[in-house]
């Protein structure tokens, strides 16, 4: 037996390779400038974000490294949604650079562009270990990011918490992921399924192995994506760590946590043993959780005082959300779980933009201080009541339309598909505690707006941070009135991710 | 291509709010008058409207200045579909008039204006898309994005308790949405080819099964319910009334409420036949006890605005009791008699509580006394508009409620509709109550001696409604006319 080489091509990696010298640029560039070039680091970071961004266009679909990396819609939509949250990330921890880490930029950067680069490389992998590896190059990077005021005592606990957490539920993955290969005997993630199917059929069972394994790949990226009861580290580590970072975390390492469940648990394990068992194997499990993350979230977020934790929160309550059109496995579940992260992407990094430029300003999170700042910063109070609004699914701000796409897929699955007729209830949750997320989203504004008292702090954001939160204005309202490319776009992500259509 | 004259009456005001939100913040003058200016437009084009549909589409039931369907978001089936007929026409009528008058009378606010004549005219666009748009989605769109400069204008311009109840307006009418939002999505993917297009829905849905039927329906009616608001519903209406602003309790009695009938006349009663005829009793009893029990919690009110609050959730009572009476043409007409003559009238009592308000500080009715001879003209009018609520012949209401109880008795439970009769006369009641302990009587000299009678742009304000009243109660045919071919169509839809 000889043999034979992949075929490597890779121009199909051509972004994620400049992605990673170019992080090594942006360390080395403050590192030879003796860190006195604040900006300039930032700078070179967003220019390095959108030329990934351009190299990103024009590589196309195709597949590298024999099977094992594979862009295919799916993939290019997430990557497009980690660089878009990576951009806003630096974008806003501009004003942050000034006044509290001064010393250590590059490697601040350099980090977010790391982790990046691992959620980048975790979108395009079709094989297990390397989606593992991308998984944990996109959050060791984010460890050292949540602990970055070293002085800070938040930081510090939201860093170890974090750490131990992410080890944690990484250990139990990869255990999971080895239940997979014992089965299975492969770990690229499409011969997994027709290995277990085959088996499926020769035996006729498969016992209690591969729900053992399904488990404990739940429990691994119930964590990622802060699915309750994995989600107890996400309000510590948001309020403790850098309000970019926490932005950050909530989007792009969400998303990342997502597109390995997706490709886990829909390309390779949804319905080997035939369409009719489906939700047997995670559909119920995962649509549990989904509900408790709504109801947890949405309910806890009410008494919340601090705002980062209460995005905190919300931020479980929308990874709830997202689950509910990834449990309704048809065309339509995939294409809105893509569209939900993409509006969610805006909305979400533009309000912690806002909170990021309040912070820096008044050096508080906490809900008071957001007292009559209508009158005294109109334009920055809009922006975030707007961006509040598309969370809570207010229309016709994008986040609307992905509710309304959320629920869509749920109610198509359980109307169409007997076995699925529970969706009704789980999209019943969803729709009610949508009613409780308007509360507390509508208390930062009545802070923001009803109080007759003006603020005293007049908020002027930096070029960076304004140009973020333009982009999340431009994004929940453009994709909120005129989605067609977007959805245009992801209809093209269900059939290439292997979803039989119904 | 035509000029697109629905479109206009949603982008006039919208565009007009950017303008007024490029007006330094300082030039209250100018917002002012920009903004009333342009509210003119839709006004103006609205009469045009009711003229131009009179004369020439009044005698079909198709829809009338239809817009599209354009495709808006393909990949969805969403549509812009936009199309009027008997029954939004006099709704956009009164949209427009109310919405300027309310302008005029918002002159008064002093405080953060330019914020508040831009939420008003957003508002007023979202009104206008509701009562114009054919498409689920769109239809849900202006439903929900009116919700939004609601919340403002009674958070931040309301009265000690805004925060409560603009959150509580808020989050009902979210709730009902919802359920709304379910009944939309079902019957989009129970349709085949799915679509969002109402008048395609209107002609498939009686084919759904017994149990989607009546699941969609019910959906539906708790989502209008709520807005109009149906007791057990109502419990947001007083709060939000008494909170808001004069000139925002004016858009909510005279236009929002009616966004519920409208909902339920244009979409839920022809789409749920079957359903309608069995719920209908309940209905009924909904009505009746409306009718009732806001009869009588409007005498037990201390205060004048929470009274004309009250006031309004007995009279859409009579709208839900008209509602019931599916298969007679001329209950259905006292209905939509009655959603505009209230519109008039009780929009008409909340500006005139606005004006005594405005000067006294106070709106309990115990305060005052003898304020007839004080301020002729106020009282004058004030007491006009009392009778024409409770139904005085020669004025709206009278016909209204008429229409409503000759049609409903020979559709109805006898018995039901006997008890609502009663309604009348606690109606005349709380009104005679209310004009005798605030008009007549021993007038405090000392206290309010230094009243001024109203002025001339509150006089603006409300004479118009004052006409409008009288005309439609002295000379109901052209309404009537107006109404017929459509309703009679809509009669023949839920008879099937």
């Amino acid at each position: 037996m000889d043999f034979q080489l992949p075929d490597y091509n890779l121009r199909m990696m051509l972004p994620e390779i400049f992605l990673f010298l170019w992080s090594v640029v942006v360390i080395m560039f403050d590192v030879i400038t003796r860190r006195k070039k604040g900006d300039a680091v930032g700078y070179l970071t967003l220019a390095g974000l959108l030329i990934c961004g351009a190299l990103l266009a024009t590589t196309g679909y195709g597949r590298g490294f024999g099977r094992m990396f594979f862009n295919e819609p799916m993939a290019l939509f997430f990557k497009i949604i980690f660089l878009g949250a990576a951009f806003m990330a630096v974008g806003s921890s501009f004003g942050l650079m000034r006044e509290k880490i001064v010393n250590h930029r590059g490697e601040y950067y350099g980090l977010i562009l790391m982790s990046t680069l691992g959620m980048m490389f975790l979108a395009s992998s079709q094989e297990l270990l390397s989606l593992w590896i991308g998984l944990e190059l996109t959050t060791i990077p984010l460890f050292i990011l949540a602990a970055f005021y070293k002085d800070d005592k938040l930081s510090v606990e939201a860093g170890i918490k974090y750490f131990v957490y992410g080890a944690f539920s990484s250990a139990l993955l990869v255990y999971g992921i080895s239940f997979l290969y014992g089965l299975s005997v492969t770990t690229e993630i499409v011969p997994m399924k027709m290995n277990l199917a085959a088996m499926f059929i020769h035996y006729g069972s498969l016992g209690v192995v591969p729900m053992i394994a399904v488990i404990i790949i739940v429990a691994g990226l119930g964590f990622k994506i802060s699915l309750p009861p994995f989600h107890q580290w996400a309000p510590d580590v948001y309020e403790g760590s850098p309000t970019p970072i926490a932005a950050f975390l909530s989007v792009g390492s969400k998303a990342a946590g997502l597109v390995a469940f997706a490709k886990i648990m829909i390309n390779g394990l949804w319905a080997f043993w035939g369409a009719e068992h489906a939700p047997n194997d995670w559909g119920y499990m995962v649509g549990i959780m989904a509900c408790a993350a709504m109801i947890l979230g949405n309910v806890v977020a009410i008494r919340q005082t601090n705002i980062k934790r209460m995005l905190a929160y919300s931020s479980i309550a929308q990874a709830g959300y997202i689950m509910i059109g990834m449990v309704a496995v048809n065309e339509w579940g995939l294409e809105s779980v893509s569209f939900y992260i993409f509006a969610y992407m805006f909305a979400n990094m533009g309000a912690f933009a806002v909170v990021a430029v309040v912070e820096d300003k008044t050096g508080s999170c906490q809900l008071g201080t957001y007292r009559g700042l209508a009158q005294s910063s109109p334009a920055v109070s809009a922006s975030l009541a707007i961006f509040l609004l598309s969370l809570a699914g207010i229309p016709p701000l994008a986040g609307f339309l992905a509710k309304y796409k959320v629920f869509a897929a749920a109610v198509s699955m359980a109307s169409y598909n007997d076995a699925y007729t529970w969706l009704y209830w789980v999209a019943g949750v969803g729709l009610i505690t949508a009613v409780f997320s308007l509360y507390y989203y509508a208390n930062v504004i009545k802070q923001m707006y009803f109080s007759g008292t003006v603020s005293p702090y007049r908020l002027k954001p930096g070029v960076p941070a304004a140009t973020v939160i333009a982009i999340g204005l431009i994004g929940v309202i453009l994709f909120g009135l005129y989605p067609e490319p977007i959805l245009k776009f992801v209809t093209d992500i269900p059939s290439a991710a292997g979803v039989i259509p119904r | 291509m035509e000029f697109p004259i629905l479109s206009s009456l949603i982008f006039v005001p919208l565009l007009g709010m950017g303008v007024v939100m490029l007006l330094p913040k300082e030039s209250h003058k100018a917002i002012r008058w920009t903004s009333t200016i342009i509210s003119l437009f839709p006004m103006f084009v609205s009469f045009w409207l009711t003229w131009d549909y009179f004369f020439n589409f009044s005698h079909s039931a198709a829809m009338a200045y239809v817009e599209g369907p354009f495709n808006w978001i393909p990949s969805l089936n969403i549509q812009y579909y936009l199309g009027v007929d008997g029954i939004s026409v006099p709704m956009l009528f009164l949209t427009g008039l109310l919405s300027t008058i309310s302008l005029i009378a918002s002159f008064g606010i002093t405080n953060r204006v330019k914020e508040y004549f831009a939420f008003f005219l957003l508002l007023e666009a979202g009104m206008m898309g509701v009562f114009v748009a054919l498409d689920f989605f769109l239809f849900y769109v202006f439903w929900e994005i009116m919700l939004v400069p609601m919340y403002f204008l009674i958070g931040v311009w309301g009265g000690p308790r805004k925060e409560y109840a603009a959150i509580k307006f808020f989050l009902y009418t979210l709730f009902g949405s919802i359920f709304m939002l379910v009944s939309i999505l079902i019957l989009y993917f129970t349709s085949e080819p799915h679509t969002l297009n109402m008048m395609t829905l209107i002609e498939t849905s009686p084919a759904l099964s017994h149990t989607l039927q009546m699941v969609c329906f019910i959906f539906f009616f708790i989502a209008f319910a709520i807005k109009v608001p149906v007791w057990p519903f109502h419990t947001w209406l007083p709060d939000a009334h008494v909170e808001a602003p004069t000139a925002v309790s004016v858009i909510l009695a005279g236009v929002l409420l009616k966004m519920g009938t409208y909902a339920m006349l244009r979409i839920s009663w022809p789409m749920f036949p079957e359903a309608l005829r069995t719920l209908s009793f309940w209905i009924a009893l909904l009505g009746v006890i409306a009718i009732i029990y806001g009869a009588l919690v409007s005498m037990a009110q201390k205060d004048l605005k929470k009274l004309v609050a009250y006031s309004s959730v007995s009279h859409m009572g009579y709208c839900m009791l008209a509602l019931a009476a599916v298969s007679s043409v001329t209950a259905i007409a006292g209905c939509m008699f009655q959603m505009i003559s209230h519109g008039l009238i009780t929009g008409a009592l909340f500006l005139l509580v606005g004006v005594i308000y405005d000067r006294a500080h106070t709106r309990e009715i115990a305060a005052f006394g003898g304020l007839g001879a004080k301020l002729p003209v106020y009282s004058g009018i004030m007491v006009f508009f009392s009778m024409a609520a409770l139904g005085l012949p020669g004025m709206s209401g009278f016909i209204s409620e008429f229409m409503i109880f000759v049609g409903a008795f020979s559709a109805l439970n006898k018995v039901l509709v006997g008890i609502s009769v009663l309604g009348v006369v606690l109606g005349a009641a709380y009104m005679l109550r209310m004009v005798q302990r605030v008009f007549l009587g021993e007038f405090d000299i000392a206290r309010w001696g230094g009243l001024k009678d109203i002025n001339i742009r509150e006089l603006v304000t409300v004479v118009p409604l004052m006409l409008l009243t009288l005309f439609v109660g002295i000379y109901p045919k052209p309404l009537s006319i107006l109404l017929n071919a459509t309703l009679e169509h809509l009669v023949t839809l839920m008879a099937r």
